[in-house]
């Protein structure tokens, strides 16, 4: 097969594109592409890279407000924090590579995502993860569950970032497909932000970072296809990672960013030297002649296309000043990492490709990015599910079923999983992983960022639109609950083959949701990523759109965690208990049912309550708080109980149905624990905010008045044991 | 006092103990590149933590034969106090200044959590902010912390007093429950013979501010500080 020759249709259908599209590349090209060149289009059209199935929804998500600096589009988003500060952060999937080698995968998705931060010119300062396995009994799940949590160790706590939270759960709609979503956090400083657009023709096009090799060619195109039984054989489609080296490389990055050096950047990351040069050149609306016989290879005998497609980790593409070239290259060496003049910038709109004196390749940029396929998917609205009453729900004695679900694979600790990852480097982790969101100080200041990751998928599934409102409204409840102000998200859309018209379905209502909820709580979306095809052998995952809030605190020590801090506190409940017990975790776990509506979301009281708990931890009010989510209400106060180390006396309402009033998933409900209860009282009588003295702190059992008790020391046994037991077991 | 915080590529904690040394003693210290083999002068030398190299071969082999290594050792053979932590520790054993060696936890994972510590002699600049038998808790995050050294290496560690810290439970007890890697004899961190090199796998520096949890490791500082002022 020579590079100069033309690409079949054949060839083209076996790089994931149409008949359609193929002919359009043709047309484009005035001819038949080579080999090169088609290998372009395929990486640049692929789902991945051109989000041509899920463009026109993402459009509907609101993406600026006063803090927004930068919203979808480039590398990250970036808000700003104040005192002439930016967050920039993104979440990204590695799913598909993490099912077929969870170790590299795992790491390589922690590497793309911190490149994707510093790029922008932020050191990162935090990572989360958000991870979703199959059913605990799936043969493949515990081995998945190890490499992809050493994985996602091996690499962060290796480059010194720390990985301070994210969400871990199980269902069987994964066990072919599991979900690995990193997200990264970076701070920069607001006025030198990086943007990759490129600029100036004749400046100097330099690659820095490590060689290139054969790893990954195609990566891009896997992760936009079904898996099938013959996944295992595309495991060379996956890169391995060098964390050592993206060390490097951010040290490298962010010392030259201390100058006026570099134009545009941009790393490479999914399609690799082929979406970096062709977004820049894009974006800048120029174009970019490289010379692939100075690009640093790490093989011989690399061809145009292996150079162009490899996803080898840990490079970045940049455009500098000239006059600043000879200090990038100081800087590159003392760091011992490759740097090397590939090309320039042109005028000429096009992207050429040279090697051993030939044109590799030659093909107009605008066109590549413009007329980019774009489909409007035919989809249906998923099938609406009946309200459950609580009364059709078996009545479980309290203390049995609390044991069940804080023992359940959801529910139970994962403390396993985040003492693998050093959550403490850097030094600022002020609320570390295990609460309802992660608190990181920003050096030098004391100020915080506040951190979660949150879907419910199964409610997403039930219900996309309440699903998908649900997501961001319990994301801004944690930041909320403790004491952040939530800022801005990032959305990681883990979807099945989107050619279904109910998968696109489910797309569609979830994003709706998402928008109605983004707009409500003044939360708009700053960066995403978009992954579909999540299917094995043509069953679907449960729709999960991922959601990574940001928020801040004027203040890192008047920020609290959910742990129970003294006996004698008044515990309270914020929000209405109607007792929802459609898409429970009661209903799945203690009665094997998978049935119902989801809890329907009020944001307008969402941003009550949460407006008005805000401001009571602020008010230095509040000793303790939890955000009432999975497994209701005694589950929240187990989960208080255990992190403290102290026990609660609490009854129940006369007239309540205990199962629907302890295990209900309502929402926007918080459980505060305070030592000034009747200022609290007053506040919300004053604000209109339902909230019920519930119980007091103190002891070392969890007491129902009248209907049980069960001492914190058996609920940490219980909720603390099944992981470690379960990974432990072969 | 003027400490140096030796960075090599890959560590990763130096910030932590350069924050640290800060706040605790107020005075900054001086940071270090590798490749300088001109060594200012310090009172105190700190190997910080990390994954020297990517720690691709043993941990800390690769820095311990780093051109700045030698210039290390001198000072150390002269009698600068020097400190290795986590990384530093594996350097500094990996370099000859320290007997034994740090093997995989026994778990065979990253471990990043809360440890309690038993100070064994607070005879020592590193200790002597602290009182024999004291209990402390800071934080360990390490991958290859397992502290392994033969029968009589150990029992002339214990004889010379040269065992600085062990783990232990909130009460004080020594013993496998408390272990936090499966080190030998509990063994957290050791003495050189005259007791100016300190190798230790906990973090200290990560120990020093109220916000983050505990404060236990500032005694570790200003003890340090008072000796070296």
């Amino acid at each position: 097969m020579s590079a100069a020759g033309a690409a079949t249709l054949e060839q083209a259908r076996q790089f994931g594109l149409d008949e359609t599209e193929y002919r359009r590349a043709c047309a484009i090209m005035g001819c038949a592409p080579n080999l090169t060149e088609l290998g372009i289009f395929s990486v640049m059209w692929s789902e991945h890279c051109s989000y041509k199935s899920s463009k026109i929804w993402l459009r509907k998500l609101p993406t600026t407000g006063k803090r927004v600096i930068c919203g979808p589009g480039e590398n990250a988003g970036v808000i700003d924090i104040g005192d002439g500060e930016a967050a920039i952060f993104k979440m990204e999937s590695h799913n598909h590579p993490s099912f077929i080698e969870p170790y590299q995968g795992a790491a390589t998705g922690v590497g793309g995502i911190l490149r994707d931060v510093f790029t922008m010119g932020a050191r990162p300062i935090a990572n989360l993860n958000a991870l979703r396995f199959g059913s605990p009994d799936h043969p493949k799940t515990r081995h998945l569950l190890a490499g992809v949590v050493k994985g996602i160790g091996g690499y962060g706590n290796c480059v010194g970032v720390p990985t301070v939270g994210g969400e871990c759960n199980f269902h069987a709609s994964y066990n072919g497909n599991i979900l690995v979503n990193a997200m990264t956090v970076g701070l920069a400083r607001a006025d030198r932000i990086f943007y990759s657009a490129a600029a100036g023709p004749g400046n100097p096009v330099i690659y820095v970072g490590a060689k290139t090799g054969r790893d990954g060619i195609h990566g891009a195109t896997m992760a936009s296809a079904e898996f099938s039984e013959d996944n295992e054989s595309k495991r060379p489609t996956v890169q391995v990672g060098d964390p050592f080296t993206e060390k490097l490389l951010i040290e490298a990055c962010l010392e030259l960013m201390e100058s006026d050096a570099i134009v545009a950047i941009q790393d490479m990351g999914a399609a690799g030297l082929t979406s970096s040069s062709v977004e820049m050149a894009g974006k800048g609306g120029l174009g970019l002649e490289l010379d692939l016989d100075q690009v640093p290879v790490r093989e011989e005998n690399m061809t145009a296309y292996e150079i162009m497609l490899s996803e080898s980790q840990e490079r970045m593409l940049m455009i500098l000043k000239p006059e600043r070239q000879e200090l990038a290259r100081q800087i590159f060496a003392k760091w011992e990492l490759d740097f090397a003049v590939i090309g320039r910038v042109t005028e000429t709109g096009r992207l050429v490709l040279k090697m051993h004196g030939t044109v590799a390749a030659d093909m107009p940029v605008g066109p590549l990015v413009t007329e980019a396929p774009l489909y409007e998917r035919p989809w249906v609205p998923s099938p609406v599910l009946p309200e459950i009453e609580a009364s059709d729900v078996t009545a479980i004695e309290p203390i049995a079923a609390l044991k069940k679900l804080i023992g359940c694979p959801d529910l139970a600790s994962k403390r396993w999983i985040w003492e693998q990852y050093d959550h403490l480097v850097m030094g600022h982790t002020v609320q570390r992983p295990g609460g309802d969101a992660a608190v990181v100080r920003i050096p030098g200041r004391k100020k915080a960022l506040a951190l979660a990751t949150d879907c419910t998928p199964r409610y997403v599934a039930a219900d996309p639109k309440r699903g998908g409102m649900q997501a961001v409204a319990e994301n801004w409840r944690n930041l909320t609950a403790v004491g952040a102000l939530p800022l801005a998200i990032t959305d990681n859309m883990n979807f099945g083959n989107p050619e279904r018209p109910e998968i696109m379905g489910q797309f569609a209502l979830a994003i709706e949701g998402m928008r109605e909820a983004c707009l409500a709580l003044d939360y708009p979306v700053v960066s995403g990523n978009v992954s579909l095809y999540n299917e094995t052998n043509g069953s679907g995952i449960l729709p999960t759109p991922a959601i990574g809030g940001v928020g801040l605190i004027d203040d890192a020590a008047k920020s609290i965690g959910l742990a129970l801090k003294n006996p004698g506190e008044t515990l309270l409940l914020v929000g209405e208990t109607k007792g929802h017990l459609g898409q429970s975790l009661y209903l799945r776990e203690l009665l094997g049912r998978e049935a119902g509506a989801p809890p329907p979301v009020d944001l307008a009281a969402e941003r009550r309550h949460g407006d008005f708990v805000r401001g009571q931890i602020l008010a230095g009010k509040i000793a303790a708080c939890h955000d009432l989510s999975d497994g209701g209400l005694l589950v929240a106060l187990a989960e208080m109980a255990m992190a403290g180390g102290i026990g609660a006396t609490i009854t129940l309402p006369p007239g309540t149905a205990a199962h629907a009033f302890l295990f209900g998933e309502d929402q926007a409900r918080y459980l505060l624990a305070t030592n000034a209860p009747d200022a609290v009282l007053k506040a919300a009588q004053s604000a209109g905010i339902p909230l019920l003295k519930l119980g007091i702190s103190g002891g070392d059992a969890l007491t129902l008045g009248g209907a049980g008790a069960i001492s914190v020391a058996e609920l940490k046994r219980i909720n603390e044991g099944w992981l470690p037991a379960y990974m432990a077991a072969s | 006092m003027q400490a140096a915080i030796i960075v090599f590529p890959g560590s990763n904690r130096e910030q932590d103990v350069h924050d640290a040394l800060l706040r605790v003693t107020g005075k900054a210290p001086l940071k270090i590149w590798h490749r300088d083999t001109d060594l200012p002068k310090a009172d105190l030398i700190v190997i910080p933590g990390g994954f020297s190299y990517g720690d691709y071969l043993r941990c800390g082999a690769m820095a311990a034969h780093s051109p700045i290594m030698r210039e290390v050792k001198a000072r150390a053979d002269q009698g600068t106090p020097l400190l290795g932590i986590c990384n530093g520790f594996q350097i500094v054993t990996e370099a000859g200044l320290l007997p034994g060696a740090l093997l995989t936890n026994q778990t065979l994972k990253f471990h990043c959590k809360d440890v309690y510590l038993k100070v064994e002699t607070s005879r020592s600049v590193f200790t002597r902010g602290y009182n024999a038998g004291q209990v402390i808790r800071v934080p360990v995050a390490h991958h290859d912390g397992n502290y392994f050294a033969d029968k009589d290496t150990l029992d002339r560690l214990e004889g010379d007093g040269r065992i600085a810290f062990r783990y232990c439970s909130e009460k004080g007890e020594v013993g496998d429950a408390a272990n936090a890697n499966g080190s030998a004899r509990g063994i957290a961190g050791i003495f050189n013979e005259k007791k100016n090199v300190l190798g230790l796998m906990p973090h200290p520096e990560d120990a020093t501010d109220p916000l983050l949890g505990s404060t236990d490791g500032q005694g570790f500082f200003k003890g340090l500080a008072e000796a070296l002022a």
